[in-house]
């Protein structure tokens, strides 16, 4: 098999789950391992891990809330590895974020290596990765596991954080395709929809769910409009924010059609043929 | 500088004079019509030192998308202002929720973000 | 008499080396009415703060297992106020929300792992605290079954938990809905409720104390059967 750039010349990899994967998510992170096996890709996770925190701290002067996703960086190091994939974009999105301010902001190292003083120092050298950045490398070996292909049209919905900031996005931030190419690498067909990555919400649903629910209709209806059967993700809020609540959206909005919604390596189990 | 600004500013690290008012964080913004003041009125409030921003819905239901900020074409991130504004209230011990009172069942990460946003 | 200073809530006292900090604070004067129990390290009631001499290190520990050193700066913390969650144990399911649920701002943990540092039985409380917010319940219960409750971790945690209460429903529902029953535990329950020890019992009451110590002394220790 050719090598895949973006993992160097290994074909394993460090996991960090993150919460959700472990309850909401069980089946994003079930058929994500498998279907990478299928590919040659060992996901191993992390011995030891902390929720990342979800949605990265903004504020100039909050450390507290990067320890988490460097305490994980550092996990993955002891470990050996030099690289880390997670599934979920919000994860993605803190470890990510948290790794470059690692990398460039020596002041805030200083502070927060100085505050764990039961750890080893962090200077920001293992790599956060997602697995749609690996699959874009393995568009062919994709094509070939596929057994069952897909049959039907499905709109890819990337929401906010695997795209944004731009430092941290994992492709075109405006005009993402990945996952459209993975579709049709499935043998499904992709629709393209002007919501693709606009967000469903986030944690609105927690006290403010009105706006989660037009969000929904929003997103759902033009996706359906655009043609979509189904909606592709890899976010498990996203997941929740767009499947869960069907019900009510459709009580608040009579004319709405919900449309069934996938993570992404569940499409990928549907086409290789791998039971979950 | 009034001290709201100052305030913002050091906690976001945005220069909110930038801004030229051109509306386009606004326009792409997914939550704006949840809010009572549009993410560009948001800056010209905190310019004008004008406290009321800070009782207003609209940091609330900003969902950290980061929409406003990457479209911005004077480089303002308005996703970290809205941070700063949320940790004025937030840092004075006023939580925006109880939690006691959240949905129960909801995801980790969906409870986990909300401790994150709105409770300090 | 070898005397070392130490500094009870900032007033110095000269008191023999080797100590613990409880009989250091009784012989500086101090009684407890509250905030001892066992003096032996089981019942987590003497919870105590702590600083040496130039040193920033917090230290938390129990004030009956601890000895004082010279130049110690501390303070007993007692009691630690904490809601604990109401809940029929009969009643509630276990699955992965449970333990958010009862207690939400378990998601409010920031990984600071000033907890596990602060407690005396040296359990991974931060680890607990992240296996009970992705509803791992055994894992909690197994890696808190030490704690005596004695409340240093949730005196110190940022994000205001109160950890012991989470890890003691953790246990709870681990006990009753996840642990393998105790076969021999089932058994002898129902030869106490068949009357089996009624007969014993009463001979032992009518015994007097010294007949009781003796037979105690005496007692099989029986070998941990397998579960
Ligand atoms: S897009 Fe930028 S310049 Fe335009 S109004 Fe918004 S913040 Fe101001
Ligand atoms: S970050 Fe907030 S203000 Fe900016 S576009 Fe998103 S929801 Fe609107
Ligand atoms: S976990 Fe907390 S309450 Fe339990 S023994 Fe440790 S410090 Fe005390
Ligand atoms: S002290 Fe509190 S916030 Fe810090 S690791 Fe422990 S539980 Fe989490
Ligand atoms: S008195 Fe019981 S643990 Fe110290």
């Amino acid at each position: 098999m050719q090598p895949v750039n973006i993992l160097g010349d290994k074909m394993e990899i460090a996991y960090y789950p993150g919460c959700t994967l472990k309850t909401n998510a069980k089946e994003f992170e079930e058929t994500a391992i498998k279907v990478f096996e299928k590919l040659g890709v060992r996901l191993k996770e992390i011995n030891k891990w902390y929720c990342c925190g979800t949605v990265y701290s903004l504020a100039t002067d909050n450390l507290m809330y990067r320890l988490a996703a460097i305490r994980n960086l550092i996990r993955a190091k002891e470990e050996g590895y030099d690289k880390l994939v997670t599934l979920c974009s919000i994860c993605y999105n803190t470890l990510k974020q948290t790794n470059l301010m690692a990398k460039e902001d020596e002041d805030a190292m200083y502070k927060i290596n100085s505050f764990m003083d039961e750890e080893p120092d962090y200077d920001g050298s293992v790599e956060v990765l997602h697995p749609l950045q690996i699959l874009n490398e393995m568009m062919d070996e994709v094509k070939a596991k596929v057994k069952k292909p897909l049959d039907k049209k499905y709109a890819a919905y990337y929401g906010c954080l695997l795209l944004r900031p731009k430092e941290v996005a994992i492709d075109e931030y405006e005009n993402p395709s990945v996952m459209e190419r993975l579709i049709e690498a499935l043998g499904g067909s992709a629709v393209d929809f002007p919501l693709k990555n606009e967000c469903c919400g986030s944690y609105n649903v927690a006290c403010n769910k009105e706006a989660v629910i037009d969000a929904n209709y929003r997103i759902i209806t033009n996706a359906r409009k655009n043609g979509a059967e189904a909606i592709v993700t890899s976010c498990p809020l996203c997941h929740f924010n767009l499947k869960e609540i069907q019900k009510e959206v459709k009580k608040a909005y009579p004319d709405f059609v919900g449309l069934p919604v996938y993570y992404f390596t569940e499409i990928m189990a549907m086409a290789f043929g791998v039971k979950k | 500088m009034n001290w709201l600004l100052s305030k913002v500013e050091e906690l976001s690290g945005e220069n909110l004079y930038a801004c030229y008012q051109c509306g386009k964080c606004s326009a792409g913004c997914p939550m704006v019509n949840e809010m009572d003041l549009l993410p560009n009125q948001v800056i010209l409030l905190v310019i004008r030192g004008d406290e009321s921003v800070v009782d207003t819905k609209t940091p609330w239901v900003c969902a950290q998308c980061y929409q406003c900020g990457v479209r911005c074409p004077k480089n303002v991130d308005i996703t970290k202002i809205m941070e700063a504004l949320r940790l004025i209230k937030l840092r004075q011990n006023i939580d925006h929720i109880k939690l006691e009172k959240v949905k129960k069942n909801l995801p980790q990460i969906a409870l986990v973000s909300a401790t994150r946003k709105y409770t300090g | 008499m070898k005397m070392v200073r130490i500094y009870i809530m900032g007033k110095e006292y000269r008191v023999p080396e080797g100590l613990t900090i409880m009989k250091a604070m009784e012989y500086a004067g101090y009684r407890y009415i509250r905030g001892s129990g066992c003096r032996a390290g089981f019942c987590g009631a003497c919870a105590t703060v702590y600083r040496k001499e130039g040193e920033y290190k917090l230290h938390a520990d129990l004030a009956c297992q601890t000895t004082v050193e010279d130049g110690m700066y501390l303070v007993q913390l007692p009691f630690t106020p904490a809601n604990k969650a109401i809940y029929d144990l009969e009643k509630i399911r276990v699955d992965d929300k449970t333990l958010v649920n009862f207690y939400p701002e378990i998601a409010r943990c920031v990984s600071c792992n000033t907890c596990t540092k602060a407690c005396p039985q040296e359990l991974d409380v931060m680890d607990y605290i992240q296996a009970s917010l992705r509803g791992d319940v055994a894992k909690a219960a197994e890696l808190s079954f030490d704690c005596i409750q004695c409340g240093l971790c949730a005196m110190r945690c940022p994000a205001e938990i109160a950890h012991y209460h989470v890890a003691q429903l953790a246990r709870r529902l681990y006990g009753k809905y996840i642990a393998p029953r105790a076969k021999h535990l089932e058994k002898r329950v129902k030869e106490i409720e068949e009357g089996k020890f009624d007969k014993d019992m009463k001979k032992m009451m009518k015994m007097s104390i010294e007949e009781l110590r003796k037979l105690y002394n005496a007692r099989d220790i029986e070998p941990e059967e397998e579960v």
